[in-house]
């Protein structure tokens, strides 16, 4: 089977949430990546090590305009014969694979957090983490938009042959004035580790012991809705059910009581540990380890525990 | 500028999800529903916003059966001119787009807005249906929306940061958290909000693309191990050593 697999790389990298996605294809089948803009060969080419055979590149395709974006889709799987599409359900893939969905009349299963079934069903996210669902396809042509964090790449040592060509997807109807890359250096729903911290934290000045820790576990930091709804932190940072859902190996959770809702963006993480005051806090029923302390004395300890550690390995 | 507004019923936060029929039905007995957020609070009060420094009109519309009355009665009390509901269950979100882009098409709207996903089915997928289907621009993920005569200029979330775009009217956009402050209806909008028109039509005919076979709860989590406060080498080793996780 032939399978068509779209990232965006606009960043002029691969993400992981890209190479998740080439894996999950070359999983189903002979597996084809098409993307567009100014990304170099040689960064193409690491697909391979995911399981892509091929990847095509329209330079001429400078933004991820859902409308083009999914012509470029449609136009390739016409081309290279594709019955599956996957894309990653990242920002742009939220927009562009219910386009390719509508455009085809092929079936849409979003937020896909397993490979297949032996029957062809797919397991996604619904009711915001808080369970699962089993989608069956009604069409031939499918789409799958992949959750990220969701599976583990095995990698196979190939290079991807990489090939430049138009698509001739015409001009965007949506114009780019002007783009504001976000200060930080991980992405939170990228990161592998968050740290993360609520109203226990009593002020956004106290946020140095948090982006601390952070930098020396390499993570991503995140925050409660409350704290950015008052505006300690920047709303890109929020997690949970009207937030981000995030599937990090490793959610450090500091002053968050761990309502319901917040539990919701944050229950796909692999490994809880969770810092708080009170030992009734809810957090502590989904946690893995649990810290009863403040966290003002429990943080900058356990970043000192962790450089040691990474001094010694 | 004429407003249509997608409005979809969601199970309340709090909500203990669980299921019935062997697994196959959400158990919706004694669950209390609301506007799905995103809907609510961002899409629906932005464009009320607008209408009000621009002027013209804000139609909610909504795939559902009679029951969905309740939700539909709350976005008028909070403020939408008139509603329209298409009297059918919803399948899938195809479905649900598909009805939609149909009423849209009759209706001359300028701007179509949805949350940007409803908490129950987390799709992210009919506004980018109805953007397909109706060969319209589709602004996912905004943040801002302002709008000069027919182009709009909006923030919109990327991967890593935000893009302000430029649109033209028409074209249809997804709203996300910071496009608008959540309102509550007062006591002449609820009043008011009795006697708005209400719409119904019939669905158009349309196959569903997926099914829902059946549903799944996450496993549970195994006892919490405590670690003493002041023992912050044991949590590094344990996350090393057992968790495997750094």
């Amino acid at each position: 089977m032939s399978v068509l697999v779209y990232i965006d790389t606009l960043s002029g990298s691969v993400s992981k949430a890209a190479m998740e996605a080439a894996y999950y294809g070359s999983k189903i089948g002979s597996t084809t990546v098409v993307t567009n803009g100014e990304i170099s060969s040689a960064e193409l080419e690491k697909l391979g090590n995911c399981g892509a055979e091929k990847v095509l590149v329209d330079r001429s395709i400078t933004t991820n305009d859902a409308g083009q974006v999914s012509k470029l889709i449609t136009t390739t799987a016409e081309k290279t014969g594709a019955n599956t599409i996957v894309t990653p359900l990242d920002l742009t893939g939220r927009a562009v694979a219910p386009r390719v969905s509508a455009k085809l009349k092929a079936g849409l299963a979003s937020g896909v957090t397993a490979l297949p079934e032996s029957d062809g069903k797919v397991k996604v996210n619904v009711f915001s983490g808080k369970a699962f669902g089993f989608v069956k396809f009604n069409t031939d042509k499918k789409v799958i938009a992949l959750t990220p964090n969701s599976l583990q790449i095995e990698k196979t040592g190939n290079t991807a042959a990489v090939e430049e060509f138009s698509a001739g997807v015409g001009e965007s109807t949506v114009k780019v004035k002007e783009v504001r890359k976000q200060e930080g250096d991980v992405l939170l729903p990228e990161a592998e580790i968050v740290v993360s911290a609520g109203r226990g934290l009593k002020g956004p000045e106290n946020w140095g012991m948090v982006e601390e820790l952070a930098k020396v576990l390499g993570a991503a930091t995140a925050c409660s809705r409350p704290v950015a709804d008052i505006g300690w932190r920047p709303h890109h940072e929020h997690v949970g059910q009207t937030g981000l859902a995030i599937r990090p190996n490793l959610y450090i959770a500091a002053g968050i009581s761990g309502a319901i809702q917040h539990l919701a963006g944050v229950n796909g993480s692999k490994v809880i540990v969770v810092i708080n005051t009170d030992p009734e806090a809810p957090f502590f029923k989904a946690a893995d380890y649990g810290v009863v302390g403040d966290a003002f004395e429990v943080l900058p300890k356990l970043k000192e525990e962790i450089e040691k550690f990474k001094a010694q390995n | 500028m004429k407003f249509l507004v997608c409005i979809s019923k969601a199970p309340d936060t709090t909500t203990k999800i669980e299921f019935t029929d062997n697994n196959t039905k959400f158990k919706e007995a004694g669950v209390q529903y609301i506007v799905n957020p995103y809907d609510e609070w961002y899409a629906l009060v932005r464009a009320l916003e607008l209408k009000e420094s621009l002027g013209g009109s804000v139609t909610t519309i909504t795939v559902g059966p009679a029951e969905d009355e309740s939700i539909i009665r709350k976005a008028l009390a909070i403020g939408a001119d008139n509603a329209v509901r298409v009297n059918a269950e919803a399948k899938d979100a195809y479905f649900t787009a598909f009805q939609i882009a149909e009423y849209a098409k009759k209706g001359g709207f300028d701007v179509i807005l949805t949350g940007k996903e409803t908490i129950n089915y987390n799709g992210s997928q009919v506004g980018g249906m109805i953007a397909e289907l109706l060969d319209q621009p589709f602004v996912s993920l905004a943040t801002k929306l302002e709008i000069n005569g027919d182009t709009a200029t909006v923030d919109s979330e990327i991967t890593g940061g935000v893009e302000v775009l430029e649109v033209k009217t028409p074209f249809v956009l997804s709203a996300a958290k910071g496009m608008a402050e959540q309102r509550i209806p007062n006591m002449r909008g609820i009043m008011a909000a009795r006697t708005k028109p209400l719409e119904i039509v019939e669905a158009a005919p349309c196959d569903d693309l997926v099914t829902f076979e059946s549903y799944t709860l996450p496993e549970e989590k195994t006892e919490c191990k405590y670690i003493d406060p002041e023992n912050m080498a044991e949590l590094v080793n344990l996350l090393h050593n057992e968790a495997k996780v750094i």
